[in-house]
Order: C-alpha cells, then sequence, then structure tokens
C-alpha cells in the first residue's frame, strides 16, 4: 500500500487534524530556541519586557540605547569581559578527551563482552546497567574527599577521567550489542588463519566497526557535553567548562543586571549542539532505536 | 573466548569503572556513616585600655585545623545521620503520628521535612511526566508517520532538539520565557488579568512548570523510539484487519500499540531512571523554595561553604536504594531471560 492512497483514504478533517498538532508540536519544541535566539541580540529591557513583549520583537530599548536594532553588547560580555570563550575551550577539551578515551576502552570491552557468553560477562552487564543508573551527583559526593586528599580536585584531568568511567556503562551496552550484529564468523576465519585474537580484533573488526562507533561517540560526547553535575563539583573556578559557567553566571550576573550575559552564553553553547544534530540527524535516531528494537 | 583474552580486552573499561563507580559508592556509605566535628570553642578575654574586660567564646580555629587533618572524616555517628531531622527523621514522625489532627495534617507536616519534600517531589516527577512524555511522544509518532516523506526529516530535526539540548539550557531557556517579565508569564498575565501571578510565587505553578519541562524535554525520546517501531508495525496484519472492517482507532488499539508493548517497556524504564536524577532543571528554575529533588539536595550539601559531606553521603545512600528499587523489577527479567537462553 503506498502513502498516497492511504492519504487519499483519510478524511479531510482528519487531515487536517494532524496537520494542526505537527504544527503545534513544532512550535512547542523549536519556539523557544528561535525566541531565544532572537533575544540574546536584544538589550535586557527588551528581552524581559515589563511593558510588552512586542518590544523584544521591535527592540525598542535596543534602538534607545545602542541606536539599533540588534546589539552584540552580550556577547561581547559573556566572551570577552567574562571570559567565556575560556569555558568553550575547556569544554573542547573535555568532550574531545572524553570522547576518545571512553570510545578506545568502550571498544575493547564490548568486543570481549560480545564474543565471551561466559556467565561473568552476563554479570558484568548488569552491574553496568546498575552503575548507568546511579544518578552523577550521588557518585560525585564520594568523591570529593577523596580527591581533596589526593590534592587533584579542580583540574581537567581528574574531571575527564570521573566522565569517562560514568560514560562506560553505556558505551560497553551500545557497542557490545553492536559488536553481537557483526557475524562471529568473520574474526574467527581470520584467526583460523593463523591471527591472534588482537590480531583479529586489528585487521577484521576495526575496518567494520565504524557506524557503530560514530553512533556510540555522539552519545559519549552528549554526555560529557551537557554534564552539569560532575564539572560543577569537581572543577575549580577558572577551569570550568561551559555548563557550570553559565550556572555560575546566573549567581553573579543577575544582581548586576547583565543577564543578557547569561542569555549569550546559552545561545552560544546552544550552537554546537544544533550543528550536530544537522549533521548526524540519522546516526542519533538510529542510536536511540538501536537499544530499543534489539534489547 | 579464553578468560586471559577476555580480560585483557575488558580490563582497562572494568578499572575505571570499579575505581570511579563502585568505589565512590562505598566511599558515600563510608562518609555518611560520619559527621562533622563539632566547633572547638574557647573562651578568650579581650581587655580594652578603659571599659574594663569581656569574656568571649570564639572557635579555635587553629585546634579545629588540627583535628581535621588528623581525621579528615570527621567523628564516627553510626546511623545518626540517617535519622534526624535532615534525613529520615525518625522521631519527628513519631511525634506527628502520636499528636496530629487528622490525616491531612499529617501529610502535610510530613511534607515539611525535607527529605521527605524532596522525595515526594522527585517521584511525582517520574511518575507523572514518564506515563504523559511517552503519551505525546506515541501521538506525535503516528502523526509524524503520517505526513508525506519531504516534510518528516525537518519534522524530527526540530523534534530532536528538546531531547538533545543541555538539561541545565533547556530549562533557562524555558524559565527566561515563563518568567513574569518573559514572553509566556507576561502574556498569561495580560490573559487572566492579574499583575501578580509569578509561576515562581506559587508552589503548584512551580510544580506545574517543572512538570511541563519534563514532559517537553523527556517526549522526543519515545517519539523517536516509538517511530521507529511503527516501521515493524507487519503490513499484511494492517491489511487484514482493515479486510475485517477495524477502524482507524481499532487498528491503532488492536494491531499497533500491542507490538509497540515491548518498546513502551523499554522507554518506560529508561526515562524513569533518567527521571528519578531530576536535577537541573531545579537550578535552571531557582525553584528550590518549592521544589526539591534528592539529587538537588545532594548537590545543596556539597555545594555550600562548609560542605556537609556526612548528609550528602546519607542523601545519596538512600537515593541508591531508591534506583535499585526501581530498577528491581528490570533485573529480575534480565536474570530470567539470561537463564532461558542458557538452558
Amino acid at each position: 500500500m503506498s502513502e498516497a492512497t492511504q492519504s487519499q483514504r483519510r478524511p479531510l478533517a482528519l487531515n487536517l487534524l494532524i496537520t494542526a498538532f505537527i504544527v503545534f508540536w513544532l512550535v512547542l519544541a523549536a519556539f523557544p530556541f528561535v525566541w531565544t535566539v532572537w533575544g540574546s541580540f536584544k538589550v535586557e529591557p527588551d528581552f524581559f519586557s515589563r511593558e510588552s513583549w512586542w518590544n523584544a520583537i521591535f527592540g525598542t530599548y535596543t534602538k534607545a540605547q545602542t541606536g539599533s536594532a540588534f546589539t552584540g553588547e552580550g556577547y561581547y560580555g559573556a566572551w570577552v569581559t567574562r571570559e567565556f570563550w575560556r569555558a568553550v575551550g575547556n569544554t573542547a577539551i573535555v568532550t574531545l578527551s572524553v570522547t576518545v578515551i571512553s570510545l578506545t576502552l568502550g571498544t575493547l570491552g564490548g568486543y570481549a563482552l560480545a564474543r565471551s557468553g561466559q556467565r561473568y560477562a552476563f554479570w558484568i552487564l548488569i552491574a553496568a546497567l546498575v552503575f548507568r543508573a546511579m544518578p552523577h551527583i550521588t557518585l560525585v559526593s564520594g568523591y570529593l574527599l577523596p580527591f581533596f586528599q589526593l590534592n587533584i580536585w579542580g583540574v581537567l584531568p581528574t574531571s575527564i577521567i570521573v566522565l569517562v568511567a560514568i560514560n562506560q556503562p553505556f558505551t560497553l551496552w551500545m557497542l557490545h550489542s553492536f559488536f553481537l550484529s557483526i557475524p562471529k564468523d568473520l574474526d574467527e576465519s581470520a584467526m583460523v588463519d593463523g591471527c591472534s585474537r588482537f590480531e583479529a580484533f586489528r585487521r577484521v573488526i576495526i575496518p567494520v566497526m565504524w557506524p557503530g562507533v560514530v553512533t556510540t561517540g555522539l552519545f559519549s560526547f552528549l554526555l560529557a557535553y551537557n554534564d552539569f553535575a560532575t564539572t560543577s563539583m569537581l572543577l575549580s573556578a577558572d577551569n570550568q567548562t561551559m555548563v557550570p559557567k553559565i550556572s555560575s553566571f546566573l549567581g553573579s550576573v543577575q544582581e548586576a543586571g547583565n543577564v543578557m550575559y547569561a542569555v549569550a552564553a546559552v545561545v552560544s553553547a546552544t550552537v554546537p549542539l544544533f550543528i550536530l544534530v544537522l549533521f548526524f540527524q540519522r546516526q542519533i535516531v538510529s542510536g536511540l532505536t538501536a537499544g530499543a528494537v534489539k534489547g | 573466548m579464553p578468560h586471559k583474552t577476555f580480560f585483557a580486552f575488558i580490563l582497562p573499561s572494568l578499572i575505571a569503572m570499579v575505581l570511579f563507580i563502585a568505589l565512590p559508592i562505598v566511599s558515600v556509605v563510608v562518609q555518611s556513616l560520619y559527621v562533622e566535628h563539632p566547633r572547638i570553642l574557647v573562651e578568650v578575654e579581650n581587655c580594652q585600655p578603659f571599659g574594663g574586660c569581656t569574656k568571649e567564646v570564639r572557635v579555635d580555629s587553629a585546634a579545629m585545623q588540627d583535628l581535621e587533618r588528623s581525621q579528615p572524616m570527621g567523628q564516627f555517628n553510626g546511623l545518626g545521620t540517617y535519622l534526624n531531622r535532615g534525613h529520615l527523621a525518625v522521631d519527628e514522625i513519631g511525634a506527628i503520628l502520636a499528636d496530629n489532627t487528622g490525616p491531612g495534617d499529617v501529610l502535610s507536616r510530613i511534607y515539611n521535612l525535607p527529605f521527605y519534600k524532596a522525595l515526594a517531589f522527585t517521584l511525582v516527577f517520574c511518575f507523572v511526566v514518564t506515563p504523559l512524555a511517552m503519551a505525546l511522544g506515541f501521538v506525535i509518532a503516528l502523526a509524524v508517520n503520517a505526513v508525506p516523506k519531504v516534510i518528516k526529516g525537518p519534522v524530527i530535526f526540530f523534534s530532536l532538539l528538546p531531547m538533545i539540548i543541555t538539561p541545565l539550557v533547556g530549562s533557562l531557556i524555558l524559565y527566561w520565557m515563563i518568567q513574569s517579565n518573559g514572553i509566556i508569564g507576561a502574556s498569561l498575565q495580560h490573559l487572566f488579568n492579574d499583575p501578580t501571578l509569578s509561576l515562581r510565587a506559587s508552589p503548584l505553578l512551580t510544580w506545574l512548570s517543572l512538570l511541563f519541562y519534563g514532559v517537553w524535554s523527556n517526549a522526543p525520546f519515545s517519539f523517536v523510539v516509538f517511530y521507529a517501531g511503527l516501521q515493524t508495525v507487519p503490513g499484511d496484519t494492517l491489511e487484514s484487519a482493515m479486510i475485517d472492517g477495524a477502524s482507524r482507532w481499532e487498528r491503532i488499539r488492536y494491531v499497533i500499540i500491542p507490538h509497540l508493548m515491548p518498546l513502551a517497556t523499554f522507554v518506560a524504564l529508561v526515562q524513569l531512571m533518567d527521571n528519578f536524577r531530576v536535577f537541573e532543571p531545579i537550578v535552571g528554575f531557582s525553584a528550590e523554595a518549592n521544589a526539591t529533588s534528592l539529587s538537588w539536595m545532594v548537590f545543596n550539601d556539597l555545594s555550600g561553604d562548609a560542605q556537609l559531606f556526612g548528609s550528602a553521603g546519607a542523601t545519596s545512600v538512600l537515593t541508591i536504594i531508591g534506583v535499585i528499587i526501581l530498577l528491581t523489577p528490570v533485573l529480575i527479567r534480565t536474570w530470567r531471560d539470561f537463564n532461558h537462553k542458557v538452558v
């Protein structure tokens, strides 16, 4: 049955209802972002207008204060005055390192779990499932005291290792189910030809594993990028990544009347995610469904 | 695969998990049994040239530092922290149950205890947001499945945004809109003609806006999973249902929903797990006066000037127990599945 015949048979009222609902959902999903991006180029009395929100659209006060309907003051204040670029750099270091390290550990571990079939492999997976459910902040309260004692609190490498560890359970599950979908014969025939297990992994599995690794990598990236609980507690003020930096803006900036710095920082932090979804939509969707449809 | 090879492959990953997930849990349990040192007080005499001498009680900071260096964990407190007013509040509950004016009174007084307040919001958030978000996600999936292919891509793109966005950033974006001087807050004030209407002032409205955020950010996940599930609904079954005269609604009710049931269990599980750690929206909405969660309590204990490790540890252990209770049905099912496979 083709799509065309199906939609032809649908009554007009139902078609209208479906269209209306989709439009409603799109507005709900996208309007907050559009509005905030638009508002980030205004001054505070416009975006947080006490008179009328039409001010935010026409930029009444923005014109009065800066002479133009759009202003980059918020961005200048956040990036230059309050040194948001430093936080952006830290986020880049943390997310890249976390993604690379967790994929390296995860592919090795996931491959072993997929090929083992022993009882303890099952128990490791179950333990990983329980670990995956632990709220991150409860783990953080266990880190703080030891990290103070060892004097490794506040620096980027500590947070990177912690995020890699928090990420492992998910990475293991995802790559384990991906490696299960690669036929066993492939690496076993390589081993019959005289490869050791590790050589078989390197020569036969690595060339075919990239689709699964890219998908898993996207989610590792998102976890590290979106984290607030861990990085806000484990990083000192100088080493903060974007998300804790934004939250520290809220504490100090709101008093100074410069909420627009925080708005500009929020928009800046959203842009990479937009680009990510734009280019990797297919992988994200397949990654979300892979776990569900198989497991 | 021989044991030795298996462990060679998995060792790095295992070490990371043991060091940074298993050991911290142990450390949290130990921490929760200790409490901060009481302050060492000294009496100092303050003499001024005129006006004589006054005696003053001060904290002896030098002695405190020595003590903290020698015993950084604080002093042993047993289960004291668990039972105190900030956590399970055993004495207070006993007093409330012994002397009250009815069930309503009992509930409202228990709700005023910090731990139960946080627990109440966490559970309500879990069990309201999860089904609502799944229902919304299912309806979106049905609707998107019905539109022409050209529109599907962009619709999926925009639908993913609320889920992919950093939780703190997403909640700030919504919070700025519903503030009394943001676009939605101001419009609501105008609509109800009530200039004092503010989502922050009333506990009920704060809860509603947090729940709204929860549904908004959770629905896309259900949508994507259900949408993928819809593509695998067997065409033959649908067609034979149509030949048997099933209406549109009956086809959804008796063919599509049963087909998606296993997926729904999976989605419910993942979302319950994630919603139980609700935390960022409370920070983003600055809602702590009216709504707190278990994770927020831990964060609050740790981020103050004096970090209360004992108190944070006790709340963490109670949270972990909650997570394990939520997970038990799944664990039992996975265990059964595995045993079937082996046999």
